[in-house]
């Protein structure tokens, strides 16, 4: 069997999630070859050879695929697909929106966020904001899987991998890339963060937000996430967005500041490995799930927690 | 121009998920169902293009024409959709799970046979939660997409889409006719009013089946066990930021 690893790349370097689905990917069993899409992306396409048990990857590159849109992605990826049986996407805004055109083409069905792999056509995802988890069987001749980074370990590096440079599409396209507003920030994105500071609704205001939690968000090297209700309210973007419509993550450390838990939410950060939550309601359902739970108003207890945090020496 | 809006029904979102038992599935018996909020906000998007508002011109879109794919009881998800303002309904009667791959083969039918220059759908139903429809569809269709909208601005035999993606928004062109799938940010949808709901119940809703769009609707996918989630032990408290940073240094993460 032959698996093919989409990787999530900046053209420059490989994003740790590539090495979360290399990981997916060997459990399926058989060779595992990454694809790196992209324009001017031989550094990434190096960076790829090196996560071991990659058994090859395949290099793309040319002006289509600058932005890795879908449909260029769709006809670089389905007439690859001959030689594969499976191909696995990142569950990130690009795997998500490509993939289910491939699995079309292919006339597969596809499994979305999988977050676990028990052999090579049996797969587990949640359904329902995580709160029901199916066990599903693909005996499709192909499949295409969108899978959640944060389920699996990342693979190491240690691989030396051949690079193989294969054509890139040459369009025309539908579709033609305009702008981009990325916000800029020194912080670790928020998937891949070690530790990660929410901010809810209860914060009142984006003044607010930023002020209660850019200071905690600094002090940890955290980044800084928001529950779908503060992003409603106009408190924070969407890109912070963590919970079912949002982003899931798994910190080390995930602390919840004025979040009440919301199903929602939840179902973006319990897989967190230490869960901190602070709010004034002692009957919000974040405590049912949280490891250390603070009943106090965030307006005292976060500076005290700075207070602390300064005394410890952190 | 004509847009089309495909319309899910599913459990209420404010509604406690349910594991059966026998892990055989989820207990939707005798459970309220509505429309699933992204696909409102798709209606509220494509009404907004008839009626004008949200950046749209009054009169961009003639005719906006809402499709469901489910039971008998779909009917009442597409006068929800009637009732913010869609003009026509079409249900397509399946009874089951439909899976997005023949949800996506169904609409390439409503599309053949309707030529909208337009379809919006939500950008993932909350229950499946597979994010998938819009985009199979776009691919059957050969048609561009813009998944994730937040902005849909109207142009000539093009629309300029500003997308929620990671780290920021990415804004696209895209040539009609087009797909696009919404994020929570497009608008908000308005609540349907007492004579809308009325008049809703008296415009016209075609009835069809799979088989008339040549659609096999048997699940690929083989669903062996549905479970509830693994529970998180917590609801320790502290009580002192000082015991606090304390148990953090102890548990190893600071």
């Amino acid at each position: 069997m032959a698996v093919l690893v989409v990787a999530e790349h900046d053209n420059a370097s490989v994003k740790d999630a590539t090495n979360k689905v290399v990981s997916a990917a060997k459990a399926m069993g058989g060779d595992v070859d990454v694809l790196v899409a992209g324009a001017n992306a031989g550094a990434a396409a190096q960076a790829a050879a090196k996560i071991a048990g990659v058994r090859k990857v395949l290099h793309a590159d040319g002006a289509t695929l600058a932005k890795q849109m879908a449909e260029p992605l769709e006809a670089l990826i389905v007439p690859l697909m001959a030689n594969y049986d499976a191909v696995l996407f990142p569950a990130s805004t690009t795997g998500k929106n490509a993939a289910p055109r491939v699995a079309a083409k292919l006339d597969v069905m596809q499994e979305s966020n999988v977050i676990g792999v028990e052999g090579a056509d049996t797969f587990v995802r949640p359904i329902y904001a995580g709160n029901a988890i199916v066990t599903v069987k693909d005996e499709q001749a192909k499949k295409v899987l969108t899978v959640q980074p944060t389920a699996f370990k990342a693979a190491g590096d240690g691989g030396s991998a051949a690079v193989e440079t294969i054509a890139a599409p040459a369009g025309p396209f539908k579709s033609a890339f305009v702008g981009e507003e990325m916000a800029k920030s020194d912080r670790p994105e928020l998937t891949a963060a070690k530790r990660v500071v929410s901010g809810g609704r209860a914060l009142g205001s984006s003044e607010e937000f930023n002020k209660v939690l850019e200071p905690l968000a600094d002090k940890l090297g955290a980044a800084v996430g928001a529950s779908r209700a503060a992003v409603d309210a106009g408190y924070a973007p969407n890109d912070y967005q963590v919970g079912q419509t949002g982003k899931v993550v798994a910190p080390e450390l995930y602390v919840a500041v004025g979040i009440s838990g919301a199903i929602q939410h939840l179902a973006g950060m319990k897989d967190s490995k230490v869960i901190v939550a602070i709010n004034k309601d002692e009957d919000a359902p974040i405590f049912q799930i949280a490891d250390y739970g603070l009943v106090a108003d965030y307006k005292t207890a976060v500076p005290e927690l700075m207070d602390e945090l300064n005394k410890a020496g952190v | 121009m004509k847009v089309l809006v495909p319309v899910k029904r599913v459990l209420d979102y404010n509604l406690k998920v349910r594991v059966k038992p026998d892990g055989s599935g989820v207990d939707l018996s005798n459970l309220k169902m509505s429309i699933n909020p992204f696909c409102e906000i798709a209606v509220e998007e494509a009404v907004r293009m008839k009626e004008g508002g949200g950046g749209h011109a009054a009169g961009a879109a003639k005719e906006v024409v809402a499709v469901s794919i489910g039971p008998e009881q779909a009917q009442e998800t597409l006068r929800n959709a009637l009732a913010i303002g869609a003009d026509r309904g079409i249900l397509v009667k399946a009874d089951g799970d439909v899976e997005p791959l023949a949800v996506a083969k169904i609409l390439k039918g409503v599309a053949d046979a309707e030529k909208p220059d337009l379809i919006i759908l939500g950008k993932q139903a909350i229950d499946d939660d597979a994010s998938a429809t819009g985009q199979m569809l776009a691919a059957l269709l050969g048609w561009p997409q813009a998944t994730f909208a937040s902005k849909v601005v109207l142009g000539d035999g093009k629309a300029t889409v500003t997308r929620e993606v990671d780290g920021g928004l990415q804004t696209i062109d895209i040539e009609l006719p087009a797909i696009v799938t919404t994020d929570l940010r497009l608008n908000e949808p308005r609540y349907a009013s007492l004579p809308n709901i009325m008049k809703a119940k008296k415009k016209p809703i075609d009835v069809k089946a799979p088989a008339d769009y040549g659609v096999d609707t048997t699940p690929r996918l083989k669903v062996i066990k549905t479970a509830e989630p693994a529970k998180r032990q917590g609801g320790a408290k502290v009580k002192s930021a000082a015991e606090l940073v304390g148990k953090l240094k102890e548990a190893g993460v600071l």
